[in-house]
């Protein structure tokens, strides 16, 4: 006990006096969290459209009209030349382009049929998904308004109607970054404790104080355990500060959850975390090859999280994948605990899976971590 | 005699180049991570990953449970953006299941569906959303309203409107909307930006750690010299790994190369130089590997994925984010390689672009020499 108390002590030390460190440990992943939910929003809005109006009649101009005033689109460019409305495309002035046709209006009152010509920029595919369905969307609306000038409108009524209300739960005003700020929380956690885990025992190796170590009568449970000890503590401290000062001040989101859940959670996330980190360093000899493998882990634990795409939509390899990954599980249980207020029994199988990641993880690295060289 | 020692400091030169390979080359874990990671990334971007919403679990509470209700159930379960769970008997059971996470939306029948819909011509469902996950929530709700919508248009078949209004939409550049046209340039500003800058600086910063660059800084041989034959082997080294890149993208995800190659690999070499001086700039301000690392990972990574646009819109971001995204060189690569390489534009279309990077290129070079200290503290 008095020699993990000693080790504990030295390591402290070492972490409080690297000046230069300190700040990076605590004040960068809070000013990620502020800064990234900004950044993380996919909802499409603002969808730069140029319209090529050939026609210039009263249809036409009803339909402009009724284009821009629906709030999703932004008149970038007006003209009766495709090719400039295609320049403003090349060069990302805008994102897709309406052409009506010369006629319009004749062919509409005339032949009953008329057509539209809508081209999008579709580089980006969802946005370009998105920028059609809405736009095709405001084109039915004006369809059935230009219509009613020319049936009965009784004969409406009397067709069958079904209404769809939809009311949403747990989130009502939509805000997305309720959804961001705990998940993106979960992954700054994350990667501050496995970066400082992996590198700190390999550095101990690279410059050479680890032998030192080596040849005291120190016990492996115990050098191992003064390295994990103190990177837990950090990883609670930032977990708290993110939770306390930057979700509930800055971006108002209080767990409607149990905290004590959501600290048990991390607790024994924290524990299978810093065992990855471990098996980082054990298997690295130089601080720059503990940073690179440490990279590479944490970019396939980001992108195969869920924590910017749906895990749902992936393909089938993909989901067991996503599903041997911690991440996923923590940033799960954030979500279900400070939006759902889910409880303990919800979360059971959480629990006991994380617990066989924590066990997991340790094992291997202690039985990969060697006293010799 | 200048000509002889021309000569010997080219060579010098050349055995420092050398040197810097060596030690990169022997470092094969690392070597494989710089291989590794970009063609992981592209194989889970290309074929994991997306943003559309597919195969949700929706649940039906049908209090109903006649015909009609049944045969709109039908189509929602034909539809493979959902997956229809078993149903739920009562509306209770819709708030324990969202909490446990196993349902993401339930559609309510009331009790006289049918009646009302035959007798009064009007009818109610009722949609619940979990909505901890907005996007999720609003996307299925719409695709839920489309097939009701749908269902509905059957139903008054005979109610004709009397005239079309026909849109035909055409996707241009990625006609069949694969993820892979928007993210691949993204994909490779990253990774260019990522081995420049974090490997640089890190090996700079390690010979600092180690105390051999005091060794090499009293040597006779130029201390720019040093560390330009530092850069070297990662600026190739960016160049195998963006043609790596290029391979995959072109071949497996069958992505178009419209543009001249020439032109791209020049746009490239002046973003890997950029990135190159970055790594210096940052080796310049510090002495430990693990703040070299943390610096041009929280600095450098983390604004250069978020802020180039390849995985969230810019215009959807707070103008101030908005401004400093205009700072992030990747952000004006990712633009020029999105013209080259899909658009197929030439250099007339992209010069502003460029000029704005090579400007960055050159303060980022000016400022990291002018900071490099020849004598360590």
């Amino acid at each position: 006990m008095r020699t993990l108390q000693f080790l504990l002590r030295k390591e402290f030390r070492q972490i409080f006096r690297n000046k230069s460190l300190l700040p990076m440990i605590f004040a960068m992943p809070l000013v990620q969290l502020i800064v990234m939910p900004l950044a993380a929003d996919f909802e499409i809005k603002n969808i730069n459209i140029s319209i090529v109006d050939h026609d210039r009649s009263s249809y036409s101009q009803q339909l402009i009209n009724k284009i821009t005033a629906s709030g999703y689109f932004v008149l970038s460019d007006f003209g009766d030349s495709f090719d400039d409305a295609f320049q403003q495309i090349e060069s990302e002035k805008s994102d897709l382009i309406l052409e009506i046709p010369s006629g319009f209006e004749r062919n509409l009152v005339r032949e009953n049929r008329e057509k539209l010509f809508i081209a999008v920029n579709a580089i980006n595919g969802t946005k370009a998904n998105l920028g059609g369905a809405y736009l095709n969307q405001i084109i039915q609306q004006y369809h059935a308004e230009v219509s009613l000038d020319w049936i009965n409108p009784i004969k409406y009524t009397s067709s069958p109607q079904i209404e769809v209300t939809s009311s949403n739960w747990f989130n009502p005003f939509m805000n997305y970054r309720f959804f961001m700020v705990p998940g993106i929380l979960a992954f700054l956690v994350t990667m501050v404790g496995a970066y400082m885990t992996a590198l700190n025992i390999v550095k101990e190796k690279e410059i050479g104080t680890i032998e030192q170590i080596n040849v005291t009568p120190i016990k492996k449970y115990q050098f191992i355990l003064g390295k994990l000890i103190p990177f837990w503590i950090i990883g609670v401290i930032i977990f708290t500060i993110g939770l306390v000062f930057v979700a509930r001040i800055i971006y108002g989101i209080v767990p409607i959850g149990s905290i004590v859940l959501l600290y048990g959670y991390l607790g024994i996330y924290l524990i299978a975390l810093l065992g990855v980190g471990l098996l980082i360093s054990t298997v690295s000899d130089t601080q720059q090859q503990a940073m690179s493998i440490a990279f590479f882990v944490m970019m396939v634990f980001l992108l195969m999280s869920g924590l910017f795409t749906p895990i749902d939509s992936m393909p089938k390899w993909a989901r067991i994948f996503a599903y041997s990954n911690p991440l996923t599980y923590f940033i799960e249980v954030m979500r279900m605990v400070v939006l759902k207020g889910s409880g303990l029994k919800d979360l059971y199988t959480h629990f006991l899976i994380m617990i066989g990641f924590a066990a997991f993880f340790n094992a291997w690295a202690i039985w990969n971590y060697r006293k010799t060289t | 005699m200048g000509q002889n020692e021309k000569q010997i400091d080219m060579k010098q030169f050349y055995i420092f180049v050398q040197k810097e390979f060596y030690h990169v080359f022997r470092d094969r874990k690392s070597l494989l991570m710089l291989f590794g990671l970009p063609i992981a990334q592209i194989m889970l971007f290309g074929f994991a990953l997306t943003n559309e919403i597919k195969d949700s679990k929706i649940v039906v509470v049908d209090y109903a449970n006649d015909p009609i209700s049944r045969e709109i159930i039908q189509k929602l379960a034909a539809s493979d953006q959902f997956q229809l769970q078993s149903s739920l008997m009562s509306h209770r059971a819709i708030e324990s299941a969202f909490k446990k996470g196993t349902v993401n939306l339930a559609l309510v029948f009331p009790g006289n569906f049918s009646t009302d819909l035959l007798a009064h011509n009007y009818a109610q469902i009722q949609i619940i959303a979990d909505a901890s996950d907005p996007n999720k929530a609003n996307a299925l709700t719409s695709y839920v309203n489309a097939i009701v919508a749908d269902y509905q248009q059957q139903r008054i078949n005979e109610a004709r409107l009397p005239f079309q209004i026909i849109p035909e939409i055409r996707m241009l550049y990625n006609p069949e909307l694969k993820g892979a046209t928007n993210f691949v340039p993204g994909v490779m500003a990253l990774v260019l930006v990522l081995i420049c800058v974090l490997m640089t600086s890190i090996s700079i910063v390690r010979e600092k750690e180690m105390g051999t660059m005091e060794i090499l800084l009293v040597s006779p041989f130029n201390p720019f010299l040093v560390i330009i034959s530092k850069a070297i082997p990662y600026f190739v080294l960016s160049l195998v790994n963006l043609t790596v890149i290029l391979i995959l993208a072109v071949f497996l995800m069958e992505m178009p190369f419209e543009g001249s190659l020439l032109l791209f690999y020049v746009e490239s070499s002046i973003l890997i130089i950029a990135a190159l001086s970055l790594g210096l700039l940052i080796s310049n301000s510090t002495d430990s590997q693990q703040t070299a690392m943390l610096l041009s990972l929280m600095g450098m990574m983390i604004p250069t994925m978020l802020l180039t646009g390849f995985m969230f819109p810019i215009e959807n971001m707070p103008l101030p984010l908005q401004l400093i995204s205009n700072l992030i060189p990747s952000k004006w690569y990712y633009i020029i390689v999105k013209s080259i390489m899909i658009k197929g534009l030439g250099f007339s279309a992209i010069w502003k672009e460029t000029l704005i990077l090579v400007g960055m290129t050159a303060i980022f070079l000016f400022v990291s020499f002018k900071k490099f200290k020849i004598r360590l503290a």
